[in-house]
């Protein structure tokens, strides 16, 4: 199975959040692969190698990452996860908008042609939700969102998403080529299946940390640059953030010393029960 | 002036109450465009009951399109629907809320349609402009669609639930055919009934995290939440290690909440988890941890154990409500 995954680099969501004259202050800022585009490229590890005992790969995975020059960092890390190669689309961070990124990937799609689209299902900065759906609308492909569990089929045709929906979670097989979006969920030690690593096999939780023999093999893999131009790429953004602002504070409140404290306090001062 | 549509939900034949919700959106939008009509669409099968009630709300007219093909959500047949009644009816504004179909079927709409789309907005502040949270609700950005026709989804907490109105609207079937399924079928739902009431309109939600240290003993969180009448919720934590489900999720990923109280045990307070709750009216926190982060947002906390003080607190708030 060949498979291209969606990376974006977003500001570390550990550190503090500044915002200086109505824009995000970045200055002094880590980056780090969006959480979900991280859980994308483990998901795509996962469908694309046989683990018995040795691990060996049974399909490709590229990393497809839009943003500035820096972000070739946060590709490689990609990279020594175990993914095959990466292209980077340069592009200012904050620069475009849902649209022309979904654009770009529309554009390499049909250079790549991959079985399966894999993204993350937001990034955790912007939190728009929209590129994988905007993509899957473009190229009029299916599409399965917030996915918990993906199995491929055995003759690789199509997969069978679990998708976390209010309320439950649904089951939805998409013939390929399709788009999907992963959520926290899918990274769950046996939430990818492909029918080639035995169903039993339990992967530890979460994405997988970089070997040093793949942070070592990941120089060598190839990273290549693309610009819009090549691409075809003229879309024209379809919505401006004007400015930010920083939310109202929550004043930290009272410690009770007991439960009859508390329920005082519910009752009489704040009046909720 | 300009004309308004609103995507509702229904499932098997009941309307889903977060259709209420994106009424009031709609409504925020006709008033920014200094007036226009305001259309509630129902799209699926067997839709009598659920446009009945849809047409008590306040909008100046409800949409079926009624197909058997259209009977389980997909947004591959959907979102054609959607984008083909708003050119029908040359709506410039398309709005829906954001639940998991609103998040999963808008910005397939505003593919077709070619239009701007801005996400879970909080406020309507002119006919493209609108503010919504971003970074996990560490700030709130001005966007502005700049495309004619504008799609947004709005958050379901910041928006009420629309009253009912006095006369009851008109309900028109539309004919339009469903997109091609292009293959995709829905194979099941997985549902576990629950009678509590629904954690995004809950008056009050008691959240437990891995702090309560299996699924066996959120039954006495659940028991506290039923004394209060409230929603189970839970942590990304507690969800992934298979206490309750992952539909109890509260935060940046999950739901978003801002009951009236809420009640987190045993959570330590991460930001992604403060994202989904911070704009809850009263915060009580109890952690055995006096640094836990979440007692920086709570109203009231307390340094305790779960197991020292939950039954305590359920008996004595059932032995409340019954004096
Ligand atoms: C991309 C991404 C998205 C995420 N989205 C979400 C989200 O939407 N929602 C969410 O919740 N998290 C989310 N998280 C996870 C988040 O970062 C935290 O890991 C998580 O919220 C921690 O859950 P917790 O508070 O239950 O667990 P912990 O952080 O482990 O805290 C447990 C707490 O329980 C207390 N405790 C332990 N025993 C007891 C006891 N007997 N009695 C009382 N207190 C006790 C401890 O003092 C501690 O404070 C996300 C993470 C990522 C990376």
């Amino acid at each position: 199975m060949k498979i291209l995954v969606t990376a974006k680099r977003v500001p570390d969501p550990e550190q503090k959040v500044k915002i200086k004259d109505g824009a995000l202050d970045l200055s002094g800022a880590n980056f780090i692969v969006n959480p979900f585009d991280e859980y994308a490229v483990e998901a795509a590890l996962r469908l694309t190698e046989k683990v018995e005992g040795a691990t060996t790969r049974c399909g490709e995975v590229t990393v497809l990452g839009i943003g500035p020059k820096d972000m070739s960092q946060q590709l490689r890390s990609c990279l020594a996860m175990g993914a095959d190669r990466a292209l980077l689309v340069e592009g200012s961070d904050e620069g475009l908008d849902s649209e022309q990124v979904a654009r770009v990937i529309v554009a390499v799609y049909q250079r790549e042609r991959p079985d399966l689209l894999l993204l993350g299902k937001q990034t955790v900065d912007g939190e728009s939700n929209q590129v994988a759906q905007l993509v899957a609308g473009y190229l009029g492909l299916p599409q399965a969102c917030f996915a918990c569990t993906i199995e491929a089929s055995a003759d690789g045709k199509s997969v069978v998403v679990g998708r976390e929906v209010d309320g439950g979670t649904e089951t939805k097989r998409l013939p390929l080529p399709a788009v999907v979006t992963v959520d926290l969920r899918s990274v769950l030690p046996q939430s990818v299946r492909n029918q080639q690593t035995p169903a039993t096999h339990a992967y530890p939780e979460g994405p997988r940390y970089a070997s040093l023999k793949g942070i070592m093999a990941s120089k060598k893999k190839p990273l290549d640059s693309l610009d819009l131009a090549t691409l075809g790429v003229t879309a024209t953004p379809r919505l401006k953030l004007l400015s930010l602002e920083a939310p109202p504070q929550r004043q930290a409140g009272v410690k009770v010393e007991s439960v009859d404290a508390l329920i005082d306090k519910l009752r009489h001062e704040a009046k909720v029960i | 002036m300009s004309n308004v549509l609103v995507v509702a939900e229904q499932q098997h034949g009941v309307l889903r109450s977060a259709s209420l919700n994106a009424i009031s959106l709609g409504r925020a939008l006709v008033a920014a465009n200094g007036g226009g009509t305001l259309t509630a669409l129902l799209v699926g099968h067997e839709l009598g009951s659920a446009a009945a009630e849809l047409a008590r709300y306040p909008v100046d007219q409800v949409l079926t399109v009624d197909h058997p093909a259209l009977a389980a959500y997909l947004a591959e047949t959907h979102a054609p629907v959607v984008a083909a009644v708003a050119q029908q009816l040359a709506a410039e504004q398309v709005a829906a809320t954001a639940t998991s179909t609103g998040k999963d079927l808008l910005p397939r709409v505003a593919a077709l349609l070619d239009a701007g789309m801005a996400s879970e907005i909080a406020a309507v502040v002119g006919p493209r402009r609108f503010k919504r949270p971003m970074l996990a609700g560490n700030a709130i950005g001005l966007v502005e669609v700049l495309t004619s026709r504008v799609v947004v989804t709005g958050r379901q907490t910041e928006w009420p639930a629309a009253q009912p109105s006095a006369a009851a609207a008109p309900i028109t079937a539309t004919a339009v055919p469903p997109g091609p399924a292009l293959g995709a079928e829905v194979l099941g739902l997985a549902q576990l009934p629950s009678e509590r009431p629904e954690l995004t309109e809950a008056r009050v939600v008691v959240t437990g995290g891995r702090g309560m240290g299996s699924g066996e003993n959120f039954k006495h969180l659940g028991a506290l939440a039923d004394v209060l009448g409230g929603a189970l919720g839970a942590t990304r934590a507690a969800c992934d290690a298979g206490m309750v489900p992952n539909d109890l999720q509260v935060g940046q990923t999950g739901k978003v909440v801002a009951p009236e109280l809420y009640l987190a045990v045993g959570v330590s307070g991460a930001i992604q988890h403060l994202a989904g709750m911070k704009s809850s009216r009263v915060i009580v926190a109890i952690n055995k941890n006096a640094e836990a982060p979440i007692f920086q947002v709570a109203d009231y906390g307390l340094v305790a154990k779960w197991e020292d003080t939950i039954e305590d607190l359920t008996t004595k708030l059932r032995a409340l409500r019954s004096a």
